[in-house]
This record gives C-alpha cells, structure tokens and sequence, in this order.
C-alpha cells in the first residue's frame, strides 16, 4: 500500500499549502512518495526531498511541465498509477483541477478537501461550506484525495534526503496549451495562505475606504478579504470574496470590519482561529460568532487600530 | 454549434442549512431550492456565446428526482432551448454524473459544456473535471472569461494568487468562476415562453450507467458551534487582548 502526494512549488519554493497537506499522508499505513515536476527546480527537489515520512521522491524533470495543465498532469500520474492506491494533493486550484480527472480516470470517486482521516477508507470533509461535517467511506479500490491544507499542520523537514527517481513524460496528451499567467502582485499573503485577514463589508462603504483596511493590513502583514455584499456593490473586486460562494479562510485571526454577518459569509470564515469583530450595529450578528467585539463606528477606529499596531 | 449546460437544483444559498437529528443528512424537505449560483453562471455564459452568434443551441441538463424539471424551466427561461431530464431518485455522486453526461456528449456532440465549478451543497468541484476526463477533452475549470477562437478556446482562469490563461482545443469542457458574469433574471414572458420549451425525460438506465453510489456517507453533524466572545470598549484595549490573551499579533 503506497501513498502519491503531488507536491506543487513556485520560485524555487514548496507550496506552503502543500506542506500542510502532506501531512495527511502520515495517518495512512504504508509508504509515501511524493511528486514534484518542472526543470531547473534543483532547490525545490533538494528541499521536498527532506519532508519527513516521505521514502521516494519522483521527479519529472520536463519543460512541459513548468506550467501545469490538468491534460498532462493526469496523463503523467496515470503512467505510474498502478503503484499506488492513494492519490493525495491539497485543495489548491491545481490539486483541484487535477485531481479529479486522474479520479475519472481511474474509475473511482474523489473526495474532496477532507480535513481529517477516520480509517483507510473513511475521511470527513465539509459540505454546504462549513455548515455540515460529513464521514464519508469509499469503497473503491483506489482513494483520489484532496486536502484542505488549513486541517493540518505544516510538515517537518528531516535532514536527509530521501531517494530521488526521474522518471520521463510519455504519451502527453496535446490537446491544451498554456498561454500565460497574470499573478495578482501584493507583497501581502494570499487570502487562502494568510495567518491574518482583515475584511471589509457594506459599512465601508466604498471602494477608496478599503485603504483604511490596507494600511492595517500593511502593519499586520495581512490580506484584505471582503464580503459578498461589498463586492456586488462594486468595492472591490470579485477575488476579494470571503465566502460560501468565494473563498474558505481560516487564518489565525480575521478582523471583520462592517461586515454584518449574513451566514454566506459566515460559512467562509467561521473556522478562524480568532475573530475580531468591528461594527457600529451591536445587533450584527458576526458578534455571535466574535471572540473580540468591538461596537464603533469603524472610520473613527481604524485609523486608531493603525496608530496602535 | 451546440453548448451543454448542466444545471443542478439545490438548497437555496440564502437558506440556513439544518442537520437532520438523526445525523443521517440535511433537511432538505419543505426548504426553498434554486438552481446552483455556479450553474446559473454557466447558463448565462452560453446564453451569451448564443447571442453573439458563436453557438446555435443551448441544451440545459439535469440529474435528479421529478423537481429538476423546475430547474431546467429556469435555464429555459433564461434562454436555453431545450432540455433533458435525466429521472433519477438515487444520491447520485460526481463521478455517475459525469458518466451519464458524457453518454450524452455522444449523442448531442456538443463543442462546448460549460458547467458550475460546483455545487453549493456537496462542495465536490468535480463533475467538469471527470466529464473531460471520460470524454478525453480539454477543460478549462474555474474560468473568469472566455473566447472562442475559431476551432479552439481560450479561457481565463481563477488560479490562487492570480490568473491563468489556457486555450484548449474544441470541444472542450469550462467550469465557471463566480466573475464570468452576473446572470440574467428571466423576464414574464421568457418564463411564459419556456414553458413551451421541449424537455426529454431520460433514465440513467436510457444510457447504460449504473448510478449505484461508491461513497457511503456514515454521518453528518453539525460543526462546532462557536461562543460569542466579550466585546471591548476600545482600540486599545482590543489590542492588548489580542497581544496578550489570544497571542495573534
């Protein structure tokens, strides 16, 4: 019984949420590789190839492969597929585009963003955005996973290098190609990485206010999220979106500021480890939820939650 | 060309979801339903593509008991030209639905499916991934915008920390992202009209699949509930708990 992590890397460093994710694996009986693919990533292998628990690391040393695409990556697991009964990657953009099809392709079911392992055959994830926890148990044969990375710890590193294979891309499928890549440039964390969040809601009421958030932000080393309401009123942009319909979050601590606490949102972030609440309605029901309430009107305290940081 | 547009009915996002008390579920009974935002996004993109001259019928699909019918109604309003019921009382997982509607890929040869990245209620986000994979086409999922060109595709995708471009081959699968667009409400007279619409009652058996579910669920509870918290007079004080007793900053 062996165990398949993806690892997934960029500039030369490993996926935090990959990190995270991997840990998983540690809960299954058996050994673990992992996978890693692209070329001229010698400092990323060096590095994966020390996590503790893994046993083998696979690299695929392929230009193809420095833009990953679902087509290729499926095909390419697909070849060695018949090693393994675990398929394991986090609940990435990638982890989710990929996983999947090589599920489909298998002949098997996915199950998706688990957030911890009950037996061999039997996980609990979320459903309906946090509002329900479900265990679930597969009968397939083989078990496609992917990991919400805000489950689990990050994994250690060891101070030796596992055994490194190179193995070859056969029989890719030519029928996708990459274009390009516009990455959003912050030098803040991405909302689903971020130890901290600060997010904004209808009370801000426009787009120029958000700043009172950003120079938080800048001073907590935080990302700037926002409710749904404030994106339908046009303050910020879509990606923005902390929610049952935009992203899950579970930093160490979210400042809602102006958010009112509509359950869509909720959803989104409840896992928070800490949540600061910041709203001049005392009735808002994210106070329900609020480790730290504070009743104010925002535009008077977030220049002062700035001056005291 | 044809688009295909699979659409599922689920709970309503507005709604408060209830755990059932046997833990076998949700209550799904007497709550309001609606089709997925994710699919509702995913008609209005083909209703788009149709509008501009790049396809020529929209086709809305949907997997389920006798009540989906309202949900193809709904794509129909909005502009979908036709439908197909497939009757199907069993709790039917992504991988059975990908299997039924790649049989359907067969007979309809759509260049395009365009479905939601998921369903509000499974949360699976994968039924457009194993459709392509059992039907061997590209897929473009979480997509923000999309161009056809000429016998390709080229779709803008919603990566963590930015965007992605791909352009795949057609036919060629795209999952949508919640910016793609903003739907359409369906006006009184399109609701009028569609009733009109035809829909073809389907069984999973019409297409040879076995539906039998692989993934049993054991249970489902309800999460942890949270504790309000205290509140705090002022900024100052807000960050010395912070510092201090939650040791976040």
């Amino acid at each position: 019984m062996t165990t398949l992590f993806f690892i997934e890397h960029a500039n030369g460093q490993l996926s935090d949420q990959s990190l995270k994710a991997i840990t998983a694996t540690s809960q299954i009986d058996g050994d673990v590789h992992g996978l890693i693919v692209g070329s001229n990533i010698d400092s990323a292998v060096a590095e994966a190839s020390k996590i503790e628990g893994l046993s083998k690391l696979i690299h695929v040393d392929d230009d193809n492969f420095n833009n990953i695409m679902a087509e290729n990556l499926t095909q390419l697991i697909m070849n060695i597929s018949e090693d393994y009964e675990y398929f394991l990657a986090a609940a990435t953009t990638t982890g989710k585009n990929v996983m999947p099809r090589l599920a489909a392709k298998l002949d098997v079911s996915q199950i998706s963003e688990i957030i911890a392992i009950e037996g061999p055959d039997t996980f609990i994830r979320t459903i309906y955005a946090g509002n329900a926890i479900a265990t679930v148990q597969t009968s397939d044969p083989k078990k496609v996973l992917t990991v919400r990375p805000t489950a689990f710890k990050a994994a250690a590193m060891g101070s030796s290098e596992c055994e490194i294979s190179k193995i070859d891309a056969e029989n890719m499928p030519s029928i996708s190609e990459f274009i390009g890549e516009e990455l959003t440039k912050s030098d803040r964390p991405e909302l689903t990485s971020a130890k901290t969040i600060i997010s904004g809601g209808r009370g801000m009421q426009n787009g120029e206010n958000f700043e009172l958030l950003d120079k938080v932000a800048e001073k907590l080393g935080a990302a700037v999220g926002a409710s749904r309401a404030a994106v339908d009123a046009g303050f910020v942009p879509n990606d923005y979106q902390v929610g049952q319909t935009g992203k899950v979050v579970a930093p160490e601590l979210y400042i809602a500021v102006g958010i009112s606490g509509a359950i869509q949102h909720l959803a989104g972030m409840k896992d928070s480890k800490v949540i600061v609440a910041i709203n001049k309605d005392e009735e808002a029901p994210i106070f329900d939820v609020a480790d730290y309430g504070l009743v104010a009107d925002l535009f008077q305290v977030l220049p002062e939650l700035e001056q005291a940081l | 060309m044809k688009i295909l547009v699979p659409v599922k009915r689920v709970i309503d996002p507005y709604v408060n979801i209830r755990v059932k008390s046997d833990q076998s579920g949700v209550e799904t009974e007497n709550v309001k339903m609606s089709m997925n935002p994710f699919c509702e996004i995913a008609v209005e993109e083909a209703i788009r593509l149709k509008e501009a001259g790049k396809a020529e019928e929209i086709i809305a699909v949907s997997i389920g008991n006798q009540s989906c019918q309202e949900t193809i109604r709904t794509a129909l309003a909005m502009g979908a030209d036709r439908g197909i019921h497939v009757l199907t009382e069993e709790k039917i997982e992504p991988i059975s639905i990908a299997k039924i509607l790649s049989k359907i890929c067969e007979q309809e040869s759509p260049g395009l499916v365009i479905s939601g990245k998921q369903a509000i209620d499974g949360d699976n986000n994968q039924t457009g991934q194993m459709l392509a994979a059992l039907t061997d086409m590209p897929q473009g999922t979480f997509a923000s915008k999309i161009e056809i060109e000429s016998d390709k595709v080229k779709v803008t995708r919603e990566i963590d920390g930015g965007l992605q471009t791909v352009s795949l081959n057609m036919p060629a699968i795209i999952t949508t992202d919640l910016r793609l667009n903003e739907p359409r409400y369906a006006s009184l007279p399109n609701i009028m009209k569609a009733k009109k619409k035809p829909i073809d009652q389907k069984s999973p058996e019409d297409y040879g699949i076995d539906v039998t579910p692989r993934v049993n669920i054991l249970k489902v509870i309800e999460p942890p509930k949270r504790e309000a918290g205290i509140k705090v007079e002022n900024i100052s004080e807000l960050v010395e708990k912070l510092k201090n007793e939650a040791g976040v900053i």
